[in-house]
C-alpha cells in the first residue's frame, strides 16, 4: 500500500521534473494524471496509484504549497463528481483510457443527460428511446435541467432500450458525444432570470456501441454509482465557520445596525446556531471520512443545507428593507460557474429554492433516509411490474 | 479556533459506552425506574454504586493525583449519552460534573477524593434552571453560619455534602445533615428537585462562588447536550422499532411516506445535535472556543429532544400515553433539560454577544 512518504516522495519527483512556474498548465496536469497523482485511489495508470483516498489531501498540500496549477475542478463538477466513478466502475479498459485523462486535466468537459420532463423524481420512467441499429444505436428524445451542456464534449447519458419490460429492467447507460449534429442545447431560463442549465433535444443521434457503459438493461444500476457519487459531491465539503450562506447575513447584521430589529435578530441567531451545527456535522463526516468510517450521515447534509440557503437567503431580503424590494439584474446570461453565495440576497432567496429540488428532491431524500439508514418499509408500489410501456403517464 | 476539534468516538470511549450500557440494562430497565419514581427512594443508588464504584466514573473529570481518574469532559459527555438513554436516575450529572467542577475550581482537595470516590454525593445548591453566567439565589452569611432557603436544587436528596453560595461571595460546602433537604414535586421524575433551608448551619469556605459556580454550570450546560443526545437517540429508536412493528390498515404503519418523513427528519436532527455534542464535550476538554462550543450546543440541543420525545409520544399515539410506556419520562426529562442550565434562548442571547451579532 501507498503511504503518506511515498506520495510525499512522488510529489517532489514530479515537481522536480515540471517545475510549475516554467510548464505549461496543461502539460503540468497530464504529468501529474500519469505520475498517479491525479486521484490517488484510482488505480495505476488512470491516474491514481491504489493508495487510501484520504492521502490525497497530502499531495494537494505539496502541490498547492509549490504553486502548481490545479484542474479547476469546479469547471468540471459532472465529469470528475460523477461521470469518472461511473467510468472507473463499468467501463470497459478502453474506454477508462481514452476518457478519464482528458476529464481530469479538464480538456474535456462533461455533462448529465438524466432528467427529462416527464422524469423527475421518477427518473426511472426515462422516455428518450435508443434503438439499436448494427453497432449503433440511434438515440431520439429530450433532456433537461442539463448544467454546462453548452460546454461540454461528452455527456453521461441514459435511454431506454426496451419499452416491453418493467421500467428499470429497460435502461441502458451511453456516453454522448455533445458535437453530434443531432444534439441540440437550449437554453432554459430560471426565475434568477439567467440560464445555468439547458434543454437538450436529441434527434437520430448515433452512438456507436463502444461507448456503451455496462451491460444492455443494466443501466438502472450504473446510474445509481453515479447518483451515489452526486450526494458524496454535494454533502462532503469543509467550511470555515460562517463560511456558507449564514456569512454574507451576519456580514450585514454586523455592518448595519440601522436594519436590525427584535423579531429578526431572534430569528437570525437561530440560523445562525442552525448553520453552525450543520458545519460540524460535515466536518464529523468528513473526519469520518478520513478515518475510514463512513456513515450514512452524508444523506443528511443536502436536506440541511438546502433547509439553510433558504431560509437564511429570505430573512436576509427581509433584513434590507428598501432594498430588498430591488434586484441586481435581471439579465439573461449562461454562467459558466454557480456560487450560491454569489450576487445579492434576492438571487441567493431565488436560487437557493433550487437546492431542495436538484440532486434529488428533499421528499425524496426522506424517503431514502427514512428506507435505507432507519430501514422502514417502502410504500406499496404499482409500476415494479408493470412494462414500461403499460405505464401511466 | 486553532486546531480542528475531534468529533469522533475513539475506541476507548466506545467500549466505555458498551461496559456503561450493559451496567444500566442490569440496573435501570423501564419498569423499575418507572416504580422507582413514586417510591421513597427515587434515586437508585445500586446503580450509583455500580457506576462510582465498580467503574470509578465519578471520578472521571478529577486528575489522579487527586483520587480522580484524570479522564477528560469527552468520557464524560459518552457516559451521559447512556445515562441519558436509561433515563437513569443517578446524581451523575449533579455530582460527578456539577459539584465536581465547582470544587475543581475552588482546588478543595478533599471533597474532590470523596466525590471522585463516589463515596459522597455532592450538590451545588443553585437552582437548575440558572445558566451559565445568569443570576443566582445566595443565602445568607451571618455570624459565621449560614441561613435561607434556596429552591429547584437537583439531585439534593441524593447527597451528602452541599455546594451553597453565599451573600459574603464565598462558596460554602454544608453537611447535608446540617440542612433541612425537602423534596419538591418535580415536572422531571428522574431528576428530583429539593429545597435547601438553611437555619444557622456551618459552613466551609470553599473558595469564590461566582468563578465557581460559572465553571460548574459552564460544564454542566455543555455536557447536558450529550445526555440530551442519549434522550432523543432513545426515543427515536424505539419509535422506529415500534413502528416497524405496528400493524394498522393492513401494513406496517411505518411504511406511511407522512410519518417516513417525520422519522427521517427526526433523525436528521440527532445526526445535528451529536456533532453539536462532541463540539462541546471536546471544546471544554481542550479549552479550545469553549464558550462559543457550549452556547451553540444547548442553543441547539432543547429543541431536538424535545422534539424527539414529543413525536414519539405522537407516534406511539394511545400506548404513549399511558404511565406503564416509558416515553414519559423521556418527555419529562426532555422538557426539564430545555429548562436546566438555561434555556435555548438564553444561550442565543449569550451567542450574540460570543459572536457579535448585537441585538438592535
Amino acid at each position: 500500500m501507498t503511504d503518506a512518504a511515498e506520495l510525499q516522495r512522488r510529489t517532489a519527483e514530479l515537481l522536480a521534473a515540471h517545475q510549475p512556474a516554467s510548464t505549461d498548465r496543461l502539460d503540468f496536469l497530464k504529468a501529474r494524471f500519469d505520475a498517479g497523482l491525479a486521484w490517488v485511489h484510482y488505480p495505476e495508470g488512470l491516474g491514481g496509484l491504489n493508495a487510501p483516498r484520504s492521502l490525497q489531501a497530502v499531495v494537494d498540500a505539496e502541490l498547492e504549497a509549490a504553486g502548481a496549477p490545479d484542474n479547476d475542478p469546479r469547471r468540471n463538477g459532472i465529469g470528475l463528481g460523477m461521470a469518472a466513478p461511473t467510468i472507473l466502475k463499468y467501463g470497459t479498459e478502453e474506454q477508462k483510457q481514452r476518457y478519464l485523462r482528458p476529464l481530469w486535466v479538464g480538456e474535456e468537459v462533461w455533462c448529465q443527460l438524466f432528467s427529462e420532463p416527464g422524469a423527475g423524481s421518477d427518473l426511472a420512467a426515462l422516455g428518450t428511446r435508443a434503438v439499436r441499429e448494427g453497432d449503433e444505436w440511434v438515440v431520439n428524445g429530450q433532456k433537461v435541467w442539463t448544467s454546462g451542456a453548452h460546454n461540454s464534449r461528452w455527456a453521461i447519458l441514459i435511454a431506454r432500450t426496451d419499452p416491453d419490460v418493467p421500467k428499470h429492467a429497460g435502461i441502458t447507460y451511453f456516453i454522448c458525444d455533445m458535437t453530434d449534429p443531432g444534439v441540440d442545447v437550449r437554453p432554459l431560463r430560471q426565475i434568477t432570470g439567467e440560464a445555468e442549465f439547458n434543454e437538450v433535444f436529441l434527434t437520430d443521434v448515433r452512438i456507436p456501441d463502444s461507448r456503451r457503459l455496462g451491460e444492455v438493461g443494466d443501466g438502472w444500476r450504473v446510474a445509481q454509482t453515479t447518483l451515489n457519487n452526486e450526494r458524496v459531491a454535494i454533502g462532503g465539503m469543509r467550511l470555515p465557520r460562517e463560511g456558507g450562506m449564514i456569512g454574507p447575513v451576519s456580514k450585514t447584521w454586523r455592518e448595519r445596525p440601522e436594519l436590525r430589529t427584535q423579531e429578526l435578530h431572534q430569528r437570525l441567531l437561530k440560523l445562525w446556531v442552525d448553520s453552525e451545527v450543520a458545519r460540524l456535522t460535515a466536518e464529523r463526516l468528513r473526519q469520518q471520512l478520513v478515518a475510514g468510517q463512513p456513515g450514512p450521515e452524508g444523506a443528511g447534509m443536502k436536506l440541511a443545507f438546502a433547509r439553510l440557503n433558504q431560509e437564511i437567503s429570505g430573512l436576509e431580503v427581509e433584513l434590507r428593507g428598501e432594498e430588498g424590494l430591488l434586484y441586481d439584474d435581471w439579465t439573461m446570461r449562461r454562467p459558466e460557474l454557480v456560487d450560491f453565495t454569489g450576487r445579492d440576497a434576492g438571487y441567493r432567496y431565488l436560487r437557493s429554492k433550487g437546492n431542495s429540488i436538484e440532486g434529488g428532491t428533499t421528499e425524496v431524500l426522506l424517503n431514502i433516509v427514512a428506507e435505507r439508514v432507519l430501514g422502514l418499509p417502502a410504500e406499496p408500489r404499482t409500476d415494479k411490474d408493470v412494462a414500461w410501456k403499460d405505464l401511466s403517464r | 479556533m486553532s486546531a480542528q476539534p475531534d468529533l469522533l468516538y475513539s475506541e476507548e470511549e466506545e467500549a466505555l459506552r458498551a461496559a456503561v450500557r450493559d451496567l444500566l440494562a442490569d440496573h435501570c430497565d423501564a419498569p423499575g425506574v418507572i416504580a422507582r419514581t413514586e417510591s421513597d427512594t427515587p434515586h437508585d443508588f445500586a446503580a450509583w454504586k455500580a457506576l462510582a464504584d465498580g467503574m470509578g466514573l465519578a471520578g472521571l473529570l478529577v486528575p489522579e493525583d487527586k483520587g480522580g481518574q484524570g479522564a477528560t469532559h469527552r468520557e464524560v459527555a459518552v457516559v451521559l449519552e447512556e445515562l441519558g438513554r436509561a433515563v437513569a436516575p443517578v446524581p451523575y450529572l449533579a455530582s460527578a460534573v456539577v459539584a465536581t467542577e465547582a470544587l475543581l475550581a475552588c482546588e478543595a482537595d478533599d471533597l474532590l477524593a470523596e466525590l471522585a470516590s463516589g463515596r459522597r454525593i455532592g450538590a451545588l445548591a443553585v437552582a437548575l434552571n440558572v445558566a451559565p453566567g445568569g443570576a443566582y439565589k445566595v443565602v445568607r452569611h451571618e455570624g459565621g453560619a449560614l441561613h435561607g432557603e434556596l429552591t429547584a436544587i437537583a439531585d439534593a436528596q441524593a447527597a451528602d455534602v452541599l455546594l451553597v453560595p453565599a451573600d459574603d461571595g464565598g462558596l460554602y460546602a454544608v453537611e447535608s445533615s446540617a440542612a433541612a433537604v425537602t423534596p419538591q414535586i418535580s415536572f422531571d421524575l428522574t431528576r428530583p428537585l429539593a429545597t435547601v433551608s438553611l437555619d444557622g448551619a456551618q459552613g466551609r469556605l470553599l473558595g469564590d462562588a461566582e468563578v465557581a459556580v460559572h465553571r460548574a454550570l459552564r460544564a454542566g450546560a455543555g455536557l447536558l447536550a450529550s445526555e440530551q443526545l442519549g434522550l432523543a437517540e432513545w426515543t427515536l429508536t424505539e419509535t422506529v422499532r415500534y413502528l416497524k412493528e405496528r400493524k394498522q390498515f393492513n401494513r406496517p404503519v411505518g411504511g406511511f411516506q407522512a410519518l417516513k418523513h417525520r422519522l427521517a427528519q427526526l433523525w436528521l436532527e440527532v445526526v445535528n445535535l451529536r456533532a453539536a455534542a462532541r463540539n462541546a464535550a471536546d471544546a471544554l476538554a481542550t479549552g479550545e472556543d469553549t464558550d462559543v462550543a457550549v452556547a451553540v450546543a444547548q442553543a441547539y440541543a432543547a429543541s431536538v429532544a424535545v422534539h424527539a420525545a414529543e413525536e414519539a409520544l405522537q407516534l406511539h399515539a394511545g400506548i404513549g400515553m399511558t404511565w406503564e410506556h416509558p416515553i414519559h419520562l423521556y418527555l419529562k426529562r426532555a422538557k426539564a433539560d430545555s429548562i436546566a442550565y438555561g434555556t435555548a434562548g438564553a444561550h442565543r442571547v449569550r451567542l450574540a454577544e460570543l459572536v457579535d451579532l448585537q441585538a438592535p
